[in-house]
């Protein structure tokens, strides 16, 4: 407002140097352009690297004639170390990871949902910032000491008060993945509902809506690509945890027929038993494999949301 | 229909932290009128019509003295708060689309107030959109996202939402802002139709709007009322203050 007006010669530098870029310019211009064009290519390059690395190590034992895919993907008998009968069938890993994953979203979703409207749309000022600090400080927590956590307090109290026979099964490691998800789940969903524009929740309002109806009639449309998202890395999460899994599941190879049932998940496999299988033998090809087929089920996953999404988007 | 007042602001007071909006303002609107409010930007005229339907809440650091009572009753005390703003229908200068289907949006609001018959509904929206001379445009695609009108379309569009609820007092903030000349003057047809069954209150920057509508016309500078007459009066050669005239026939600046 108050600067002095600008002399002459400094205004007709200015348009000089407007008319005619210099190539510097032009060229770190372009320098840029293609820095971003790598790093934006980088992430499709890192994730076939890594799917050609994992499926290097695990290809010989597909050519293998001890080995059969259907028994792989189809029975529940994993003897790997054994001298006379190596069986090596990974099903149900398959039901564990599935069983506790599936669990824990049926006690994260909803949690994680609520939370996030909750804390987006229903608490004001201070209790906001605390939820915000609390949820954020949940999701800082180690693995490890989760697992710990399900290994010692909740299976305690899962054998007080259900009796079950043994503490450590689905209940409890889909109650730990769940705990470890909502985190995620809040603060991602939050993240979406913040990205609504304030004015459709004035235009919402201004018709005589209540913050209830807004929320589900206005916020969730307008929100549900974001929320789903957050769902999906929650699920993300529930699939490709390891070691909170590996100490309170139970870690039997088991095809489970209740939630207090023992299972193995396909993590919690690779993670326990690489370390003992000697390099390049057939165990260690078929825990590579297992790797694969968690890659391709959690591609799975994220496609059929993709569509989903793209047919919410289309309607 | 009785003649008294369906508004009645006394010494209405608005500041947005230290700055004032309105200083101070009392004004009764008429049952079926056309109150028409016009004054140069920063003047107050929106900030006045959220506070009709409180929708000024939603500034936190907006403090509000005075009184509006909307058919005798205080809206700043008012119990029921989603029953006041049902009473009122508002459209913003600026359209916003839900990110809802055109249907849904009409029926938004109808929806909220406990309407579920699809028959009564589907009846509401195609008379509010007709009424918002959009019905034409968008009859054969009700289903797509409202988002996705043009700009002027969704005005309309907003138009219909806001006739959706059956209000008692219509506000337009600037509504023709978005539109083509050829389309404001429809909707100006109908808001001389609808000013049978609900009053209406017209906030508009173009003052030639206001003499064609109003019947009476509030002149806000500043936050203060400079004038209100009847708005033959107002445009007259002789309205009662000099800045009157200086601003309805442009010399004012």
């Amino acid at each position: 407002m108050n600067t002095p007006p600008t002399s002459r010669p400094a205004e007709e530098s200015f348009a000089v140097r407007k008319a005619t870029r210099p190539a510097w310019d032009v060229l770190s211009e372009r320098a840029l352009e293609i820095l971003i064009y790598l790093c934006g290519i980088s992430a499709i390059v890192f994730v076939l690297g890594i799917f050609f690395f994992v499926f290097k190590e695990a290809l010989p034992i597909l050519g293998n004639s001890h080995f059969s895919l259907t028994q792989f993907l189809f029975s529940d008998q994993w003897y790997p170390t054994s001298e006379l009968n190596k069986r090596y069938g990974v099903f149900a890993m398959i039901a564990g990871t599935f069983s506790v994953t599936a669990l824990a979203m049926l006690i994260a979703v909803p949690f994680g949902l609520g939370a996030a409207i909750y804390i987006s749309e229903f608490c004001g000022g201070r209790t906001k910032e605390t939820l915000k600090v609390v949820i954020e400080l949940l999701a800082a927590i180690p693995s490890v000491v989760w697992g710990f956590i399900g290994l010692t307090v909740m299976s305690r109290l899962i054998v007080n008060y259900t009796g079950a026979p043994v503490g450590v099964n689905i209940l409890n490691g889909g109650i730990i993945l769940a705990l470890m998800s909502v985190p995620i789940i809040v603060s991602i969903g939050e993240d979406a509902l913040k990205a609504v524009p304030d004015s459709y929740r004035e235009a919402g309002l201004a018709l005589g809506a209540t913050r209830w109806q807004l929320v589900r009639r206005v916020l969730l449309p307008a929100a549900k690509t974001g929320l789903l998202a957050a769902v999906l890395l929650g699920v993300g999460r529930g699939v490709g945890e390891t070691m909170a899994v590996l100490m309170a599941t139970g870690h039997a190879v088991h095809i489970p027929h209740g939630i207090f049932d023992s299972v193995r998940t396909l993590t919690a496999n690779i993670a326990a038993e690489l370390g003992e299988a000697p390099a390049n033998s057939d165990h260690y090809r078929v825990l590579f494999l297992t790797g694969v087929l968690l890659f391709a089920l959690t591609f799975i996953v994220n496609l059929a949301a993709d569509l989903v999404v793209r047919g919410i988007r289309r309607r | 229909m009785t003649c008294t007042p369906t508004i009645a602001v006394r010494d209405l007071r608005l500041a947005y932290g230290q700055k004032e909006a309105i200083r101070g303002i009392s004004f009764e609107i008429l049952r079926n009128e056309i109150f028409g409010i016009i004054g140069p930007a920063q003047s107050g005229k929106t900030s006045l019509l959220h506070c009709l339907n409180r929708t000024i809440d939603f500034t936190p650091e907006a403090r509000v003295s005075g009184s509006i009572r909307v058919d005798g009753e205080d809206v700043r005390q008012t119990r029921n708060i989603f029953a006041l703003r049902r009473k009122i229908g508002m459209v913003a200068p600026l359209p916003v689309g839900l990110p809802l289907s055109i249907y849904d949006n009409v029926a938004f609001a109808p929806r909220c107030a406990g309407m579920r018959r699809r028959s009564e509904l589907e009846a509401i929206v195609e008379q509010c959109l007709r009424q918002a001379a959009l019905w034409d445009e968008v009859k054969d695609r009700l289903d797509s996202l409202g988002t996705k009108l043009s700009g002027g379309q969704q005005q309309r569009l907003t138009i219909a939402r806001a006739l959706s609820h059956q209000p008692e007092i219509l506000c337009l903030d600037e509504f023709s802002i978005a539109i083509d000349p050829v389309t404001t003057m429809r909707i100006e047809d109908v808001l001389k139709e609808l000013r049978r069954s609900m009053t209406i209150i017209l906030v508009t920057n173009l003052t030639q709007q206001a003499r064609r509508l109003a019947d009476r016309t509030l002149f806000l500078w500043k936050g203060r009322i400079v004038e209100l007459d009847h708005t033959d009066i107002i445009f007259s050669g002789k309205p009662a203050n000099r800045q009157t005239y200086e601003y309805v026939n442009g010399i004012f600046g």
